[in-house]
């Protein structure tokens, strides 16, 4: 069940006196309703069947679809936060990318030749010229992992993936799911994972959940 | 210079040309025939009603009759701007929006146009405040309806990259901000042109009536001189309302992009 030697499963969390996220009775359309807790630094792994809804609950916590039930972040209310801020704090990496300016540099709320963002572009394989690179040139996989760099660059509190190693080869996932367990262990990231690859679900999850019919919500064992 | 006015024989020649075009229709099957006749009735019938309404409305010089007609144009208005979108927002709040745009770019316009600048006495007389409304709503509808109907598509198809934007913590404004920029240039597009050609390309149709009707050159030209810029300030205006009306339809109060308020198309 627990994936002990993963290093997303740490206790030991800098943030790790704060109450965490608190996903509490969430129901979208026919689906929920869903019950699960996230503490800092925890990482927890959501499968399930095609069509059970996976993708609509990512969208449900982070508040861009009408949804039943209220999600608690550090026990305050999804509806106490702004909308942008809480998109911000709980953000989501949908499974495909959208693109509006034609280079790759003003999709960044930060600059990419410097700070954490850098070395990140580096170790996922991105030469430092690749802010003017256009985007319309860029290969499924690169933009699978520049939208997650993007979406890392607001700093989350939680950062809730759809599948956001699908297009990836073997090296650059594994290089994605160190980046992401340092920001557990180091900061006290929170991440909602979801995904039908059972197997880097136990390797990456300190927990794995199965989404089932119903708001039944399974623990699965490795 | 007296108007030579025109007999009935005159008008019948004119839609005898009609009937000539919708036999060649017939004749290389392009099937718009019927369309065309019933378009070329339909359009003598009203003209020769609102003849008679004005006929009426302009012996009376009533406050109340001028302000019966306005309501009627502009529900009309209202309702064609709404009819023309393929994706309309549903329910009475379609309606409302799009004839709040028209009361917006074409009434208050219109409002100073006659108070301020034509200064006519009293300010409701219907010899210049049907024409100018009419012109003005006739004008405007036609920049306000194409604007609104590209923000209704527009935000459809490209749904998904809104919704990204807002995951990335931009708000709705900033979300939809270039769609409803390009919205609203495409509304405004034609009003420019039309600036930018009258006098050279074309001899607008209010100052080629007035010239007809007897009117000075000089005179007509500033008469259409005004109109232009109505026309152009009634647009802009009624474009920049129409998409910050609708647009707000189209977000909820989390932001959330509810599409749910858009009609399908079958």
């Amino acid at each position: 069940m627990k994936a002990a030697h993963s290093p997303l499963s740490s206790p030991d969390t800098r943030r790790n006196r704060e109450q965490g996220l608190r996903i509490q009775q969430i129901s979208f359309l026919t689906n929920g309703p869903y019950d699960l807790t996230l503490s800092p630094g925890q990482c927890l792994g959501v499968t399930g069947p095609s069509g059970i809804g996976k993708t609509q609950l990512l969208r449900a916590i982070a508040d861009v679809i009408p949804h039943g039930g209220d999600c608690l972040l550090d026990a305050r209310s999804c509806s106490s936060f702004a909308a942008p801020v809480w998109r911000k704090t709980v953000a989501l990496v949908p499974a495909e990318s959208f693109w509006w300016y034609d280079t790759v540099a003003p999709h960044f709320v930060v600059d990419l030749g410097q700070g954490k963002i850098c070395e990140w572009l580096g170790r996922l394989g991105f030469p430092g010229d690749v802010g003017s690179w256009q985007v319309s040139r860029l290969s499924t996989g690169e933009r699978q992992r520049l939208s997650l760099l993007r979406t890392l660059s607001l700093t989350p509190r939680v950062l809730l993936l759809d599948e956001p190693t699908s297009s990836l080869d073997q090296k650059m996932v594994r290089v994605v799911e160190e980046i992401l367990a340092e920001l557990c262990v180091k900061e006290g990231m929170m991440c909602l994972w979801v995904s039908h690859d059972r197997e880097q679900l136990f390797r990456v999850g300190t927990r794995v959940f199965s989404l089932e019919q119903h708001g039944l919500v399974q623990e699965l064992c490795s | 210079m007296n108007v030579i006015s025109l007999s009935g024989w005159d008008l019948t020649l004119a839609a005898f040309l009609l009937v000539l075009l919708a036999v060649t229709s017939f004749r290389i099957k392009l099937g718009l025939e019927k369309r065309m006749l019933i378009a070329g009735l339909r359009m003598t019938v009203q003209l020769l009603l609102i003849g008679l309404v004005l006929k009426t409305l302009f012996a009376s010089c009533s406050f109340v009759l001028v302000f019966l007609m306005s309501l009627v144009m502009l529900l009309v208005a209202g309702y064609e701007v709404w009819a023309r979108q393929k994706r309309k927002l549903i329910g009475a709040r379609g309606y409302l929006v799009s004839t709040g745009s028209m009361l917006i770019s074409s009434f208050t316009v219109t409002f100073l146009a006659l108070t301020v600048m034509v200064g006519v006495d009293p300010w409701y007389t219907p010899q210049y405040a049907i024409p100018l409304l009419g012109m003005l709503l006739g004008n405007t509808m036609n920049g306000v309806a194409l604007a609104s109907d590209r923000l209704t598509s527009e935000i459809y198809n490209q749904r998904s990259l809104v919704e990204q934007r807002l995951l990335l913590g931009q708000s709705w404004q900033e979300a939809s901000g270039d769609i409803r920029r390009d919205c609203m240039r495409t509304g405004m597009i034609p009003i420019m042109n039309s600036m930018a050609a009258a006098g050279v390309v074309s001899l607008p149709g209010m100052m080629t009536g007035q010239i007809l009707g007897g009117s000075s050159p000089l005179d007509a030209v500033k008469y259409q001189i005004l109109i232009m810029f109505l026309i152009a300030v009634g647009t802009g205006f009624g474009v920049i309302a129409a998409i910050w009306l609708i647009s707000r339809q189209l977000f909820d109060e989390r932001q959330r992009l509810v599409l749910e308020n858009l009609s399908s198309v079958k």
